[in-house]
């Protein structure tokens, strides 16, 4: 199975500048293909912390703890991760922080696996109900645009953000023999 | 065993400006007792999150020292933390896991704890270079010290009498909690 999605894609660049413009210092993530260019680019810069973490909810901890000192973080997650994060998202309602989670999709075009069809196909309707604003990027060319004002919304609007990374955009998986 | 107010007391007497998270239930209400201040924060919710918290605030404030303070319940619900926080040597974090080997805030159901899942060697295991399981009151000032000064991260399981407190309950309002700690880490800066 190839796990590597285009590589040669700007989206994730793209986010990655916004990223940057907005001076976020921590990046939450959990393993995944299509945020996989992201997450290195995370990685290779020196005045972002890098957090691996073993479960999506533990991200959230992450953000408020980042948020107490006056720091802005991100969280990277699968639409499958989402479901992990929800009692933990009742931190954001509770005390008023904000949140920024960029959610890669699976379960919808062309899915292979009709495991990741259950959590995908929930994943807008859960982060609507968790109290956030949630955005969609369907194609590569309103990537940039969607980023900046997602960005934008949560870390000066202080409102809690998901944008949604189509699978469309990501790349279909392939399977190889 | 330690007296669980005894030993929160006596790690956040003169605490400076040491940033503490507080996990729900009796946790807090042991933070509340050692005396309220607005650098705690406490928790009512989201349990299994209290490492975490510490985490992005101690990777925000290297200079500044973080303790979360937490029941053992609560450290089970989160103990992917301990991996994710060894990974990130976090050297100003210390967890302080009061262990008391049951659920208080349920009935006293028994936790894993009591049934022999060590903590500490779990801790070891995520790589934190201290990792202690303590339970003679001889130990407190080594409690301490592990807690304001020692090169973390820092693990420490203190075992507790099983014995309730009285409930000190600190606020529940999260959005004053939040603002009142934010603010007065940005007045320190100062």
């Amino acid at each position: 199975m190839d796990e590597t999605p285009d590589q040669t894609a700007q989206w994730p660049c793209q986010i990655f500048g916004h990223l940057k413009r907005v001076r976020v210092s921590q990046v939450g993530y959990v393993p995944d293909a299509g945020h996989s260019r992201l997450i290195q680019l995370c990685r290779d810069d020196a005045q972002i912390h890098d957090v691996v973490l073993t479960t999506e909810e533990e991200g959230v901890g992450l953000a408020c703890g980042a948020a107490l000192a006056g720091e802005r973080a991100v969280l990277l997650m699968q639409s499958s991760g989402v479901g992990n994060c929800i009692n933990a998202f009742s931190l954001l309602k509770s005390c008023g922080f904000s949140c920024l989670v960029l959610v890669t999709m699976r379960g919808e075009f062309a899915e292979f696996n009709s495991w990741q069809v259950p959590m995908g196909s929930i994943t807008q309707d859960c982060l609507r109900l968790c109290g956030f604003v949630v955005m969609r990027a369907e194609h590569e060319d309103e990537v940039d645009d969607i980023a900046g004002a997602a960005c934008d919304m949560a870390f000066d609007g202080l409102t809690p953000v998901a944008l949604l990374l189509s699978q469309r955009l990501i790349g279909r998986k392939k399977w190889l023999k | 065993m330690f007296n669980r107010r005894k030993i929160v007391r006596h790690v956040l007497e003169d605490r400076g400006d040491l940033l503490v998270v507080a996990g729900l239930g009796a946790p807090a209400y042991d933070v509340a007792a050692a005396g309220d201040h607005p650098l705690n924060f406490y928790l009512w919710g989201a349990m299994g999150s209290a490492a975490m918290i510490g985490l992005g605030l101690a990777l925000a404030k290297p200079r500044s020292r973080v303790v979360v303070i937490t029941g053992e319940g609560e450290m089970l619900m989160g103990i992917g933390s301990l991996a994710t926080i060894g990974v990130k040597q976090t050297g100003n974090l210390a967890i302080l896991v009061l262990d008391n080997r049951h659920y208080g805030e349920t009935g006293m159901q028994p936790s894993h704890t009591g049934s022999g899942v060590d903590l500490a060697a779990v801790a070891a295991g995520c790589r934190f270079p201290i990792a202690r399981r303590i339970s003679a009151s001889t130990e407190l000032d080594e409690a301490r010290a592990l807690v304001h000064s020692t090169q973390g991260p820092v693990f420490i399981q203190a075992i507790v009498e099983p014995e309730s407190a009285p409930r000190v309950l600190p606020t529940r309002d999260g959005n004053e909690i939040r603002l009142r700690f934010a603010q007065s880490l940005q007045k320190i800066e100062r």
